[in-house]
C-alpha cells in the first residue's frame, strides 16, 4: 500500500475576493502588532548570535588578544578562573554580601514603606529625610564608611543597604498608597475592624507589587556591591576584576562581568517564579 | 425591622477657593424592606450621601440612624456595593463572598452553605473557585452583590453598581437585582444617575438638586411588582420617566449655568 500524502486543499484564489496581503511591512512594521511566535524566537536567539558574531569579528580584526579576546577565549578563561583561581570563592563572597545587604534593607524598607503608605503621620515624618538621601549616590558613601567601619564585610553590606533601602522604601510607599480606597471601604462595610482591614485587605493588596519592587532593587544591589568591591576588598567579584586589571587580563574582566550578568538573570528568574507561584491571580507576569 | 434614617445631613468641604457646600438639609427614611433610589445630576453629592450613610464619611451636620440607633462608624449592618466592584483579587469568588461571615467567625459549614446558595442565585456556578480577574464586569458585580448579601446586612447601600456595565448587561443585572430583592426584601438605598434604572428598581425615588445637593422631589413608583422586562414599556413607566427627566434636566442646566458664572 503506497502512502499518499493527504491532499491539502489550497484556497482557490477567486477574482471576486481581494486577497489578504501578508507583506513584510504589514507583519513586522505595524506598531504594537504581535509577530509570529517563531519569528519572536528567532529574533531572540538571533540577538545573541549577532552580539557574539560582532564581538568575534572585532576580536579577529583587532588581533590583540590582550585587550579584545574572542568569546571562545573568554569561555576558556572562565573555566581556568574556576579551576585554578577559585573564582567561585569570589562569587560566593559577593553573593553572600548581596543577600545579607539586600535582606537587611528589605527587612526594614518593606514594613516602613507599608506604614508610610498607609499612615500619613508616619509618611510626614520619614518622607523628607528619605527623599533627600535618595539623591545622594550610595557609592559616594564608600570612603566615609571605610573610615567608620573599615574594610570588612559590614562596610560592603552597609553600602548595599544604603543603595537598596532608600529606593525600596519609597517604591513600597507608592505601592501602599495606590491601594484603592474602595477596597478598604468595602471591607469596613463588611464589618472589618481597622486592624482586620490592615492585615486582611491592605497587606495582601500590596504583596504582588512589593515582590516586583524587590526584584527590581535586587538588580541595583549588584551595582553597588561591585563598586564597593572595586574600591577596596580582599575578595569578591569586584576585587577580582580590579586584580585582573592590574595584570592586564581583559579576558578575566569580561568573564567576571558576564558572570555577574548570569547571576542577575538567575535571581531575576527566581523572583519571577516566586511571583507566579505566590500570586497566581495576577495576570501576565513577564519573566 | 431594618430601617435607615438620614437626619438633617449637611456636608461642606473646605477647599483653597473657599467652602464648598456639597449637601444641605438631607432628611430621608428608608423603612424596612423598601427599595429607595436617589437620582440627581452629576456632581450633586449623591455618592457622598451614600458614603455618609455607610459611615465612611462623617457629615458636617446631621446623623445617620439604623433602626433608631445612631451610627458613627461603618459596620456590617450597612453593606455597600461600589461601582468599581472592589472584589479582593487574591481571593476566589467563594472566598470573596465568605469574607464577611469569616470576619464574624461564622462556622465554615454555615459559610459554605450561604456562599453556595448565593453563587447559585447570582448565576456564578462554575466560577466559585475562579479569581475575580477571570470574570466579566457583570459577573464581578454579581459577586460583589453576593458578598454584601452574604453578610446579611440590615441595609444594602449601592453606589451606581451598574454604572460601568454595558447597556445589555445592565438591563440583565437590573432584572436579577429585582428578583433577588423580591426574595430577600432588604432595605436598599440605591444611587444612580440612570433614571430608568431608578424607576425600574425603586419603590421611592428621591430626586436631588444640583450642588448644593438637596432633595427636591420624592416620587412614589406605583408600578406593581414583580417588575419584568415588560415594565419598561408600561405607560406609567414612561410618564414617570418624563417627569424625572424634566426635573433632572432643569437641575443639570442650573449646574452648568453656575459653572459658567464661576468661570
Amino acid at each position: 500500500m503506497s502512502r499518499v500524502p493527504a491532499a491539502r486543499v489550497a484556497p482557490v484564489p477567486s477574482a471576486a475576493r481581494p486577497r489578504r496581503r501578508r507583506g513584510f511591512v504589514r507583519t513586522y512594521l505595524t506598531p504594537k502588532q504581535a509577530i509570529p511566535r517563531r519569528a519572536r524566537l528567532i529574533l531572540g536567539v538571533g540577538s545573541f548570535v549577532f552580539v557574539l558574531g560582532l564581538w568575534s569579528l572585532v576580536a579577529v580584526l583587532v588581533q590583540n588578544p590582550l585587550f579584545v579576546p574572542t568569546p571562545y577565549q573568554v569561555v576558556l578563561t572562565w573555566w581556568d578562573m574556576m579551576v585554578n583561581l577559585s573564582f567561585y570563592n569570589d562569587v560566593g563572597w559577593s553573593t553572600f554580601r548581596i543577600v545579607a545587604g539586600f535582606l537587611l534593607a528589605a527587612a526594614v524598607a518593606v514594613p516602613l514603606g507599608l506604614l508610610m503608605g498607609s499612615f500619613e503621620a508616619v509618611r510626614s515624618f520619614f518622607n523628607p529625610p528619605i527623599n533627600a538621601v535618595r539623591y545622594m549616590p550610595a557609592s559616594a558613601f564608600i570612603p566615609l564608611l571605610i573610615l567608620l567601619q573599615g574594610l570588612g564585610e559590614d562596610e560592603k553590606i552597609t553600602i548595599i543597604w544604603i543603595g537598596v533601602f532608600f529606593q525600596l522604601v519609597l517604591m513600597v510607599m507608592d505601592i501602599a498608597q495606590r491601594v484603592p480606597d474602595e477596597m478598604l471601604n468595602v471591607a469596613y462595610t463588611l464589618g472589618a475592624s481597622r486592624w482586620t482591614v490592615f492585615y486582611k485587605v491592605f497587606l495582601p493588596a500590596t504583596f504582588p507589587e512589593v515582590v516586583d519592587a524587590l526584584r527590581i532593587t535586587m538588580g541595583w544591589a549588584w551595582t553597588y556591591l561591585i563598586v564597593a568591591e572595586l574600591v577596596a576588598a580582599e575578595h569578591g567579584i569586584g576585587s577580582f576584576i580590579l586584580i585582573a586589571e592590574r595584570y592586564l587580563r581583559a579576558d578575566r574582566i569580561i568573564a567576571a562581568i558576564i558572570t555577574i550578568g548570569i547571576l542577575g538573570l538567575i535571581t531575576d528568574t527566581l523572583f519571577a517564579i516566586i511571583h507566579r507561584l505566590a500570586f497566581p491571580y495576577v495576570q501576565k507576569v513577564r519573566a | 425591622m431594618s430601617e435607615i434614617q438620614i437626619a438633617d445631613v449637611a456636608m461642606r468641604f473646605r477647599t483653597r477657593r473657599g467652602e464648598v457646600r456639597a449637601l444641605e438639609q438631607i432628611s430621608l427614611t428608608v423603612p424596612d424592606g423598601q427599595f429607595a433610589c436617589i437620582v440627581g445630576p452629576s456632581g450633586c453629592g449623591k455618592s457622598t450621601l451614600l458614603m455618609i450613610a455607610a459611615g465612611l464619611v462623617t457629615p458636617t451636620e446631621g446623623e445617620v440612624l439604623v433602626n433608631g440607633k445612631l451610627t458613627l462608624e461603618p459596620g456590617a449592618d450597612r453593606g455597600m456595593v461600589f461601582q468599581s466592584y472592589s472584589l479582593f483579587p487574591w481571593l476566589s469568588v467563594r472566598r470573596n463572598i465568605e469574607f464577611g461571615p469569616e470576619i464574624k467567625k461564622a462556622l465554615p459549614a454555615e459559610r459554605r452553605k450561604a456562599s453556595t446558595e448565593l453563587i447559585g442565585l447570582m448565576r456564578l456556578d462554575g466560577f466559585a473557585d475562579a479569581y475575580p480577574n477571570a470574570l466579566s464586569g457583570g459577573m464581578k458585580q454579581r459577586a460583589a452583590i453576593a458578598r454584601a448579601l452574604a453578610n446579611d446586612p440590615e441595609v444594602l447601600l449601592m453606589d451606581e453598581p451598574f454604572g460601568a456595565l454595558d447597556a445589555q448587561t445592565r438591563q440583565i443585572m437590573q432584572e436579577l437585582l429585582t428578583d433577588i430583592w423580591q426574595r430577600y426584601r432588604k432595605t436598599v438605598l440605591f444611587v444612580t444617575h440612570d433614571i430608568e434604572e431608578a424607576i425600574f428598581l425603586g419603590d421611592v425615588i428621591y430626586v436631588m438638586t444640583s450642588r448644593p445637593g438637596r432633595i427636591r422631589t420624592t416620587l412614589r413608583v406605583d408600578i406593581p411588582r414583580p417588575r419584568t422586562f415588560d415594565t419598561l414599556t408600561d405607560a406609567r413607566f414612561a410618564e414617570l420617566r418624563n417627569q424625572v427627566v424634566g426635573i433632572i434636566h432643569e437641575e443639570s442646566l442650573k449646574a452648568v449655568e453656575s459653572e459658567l458664572v464661576r468661570a
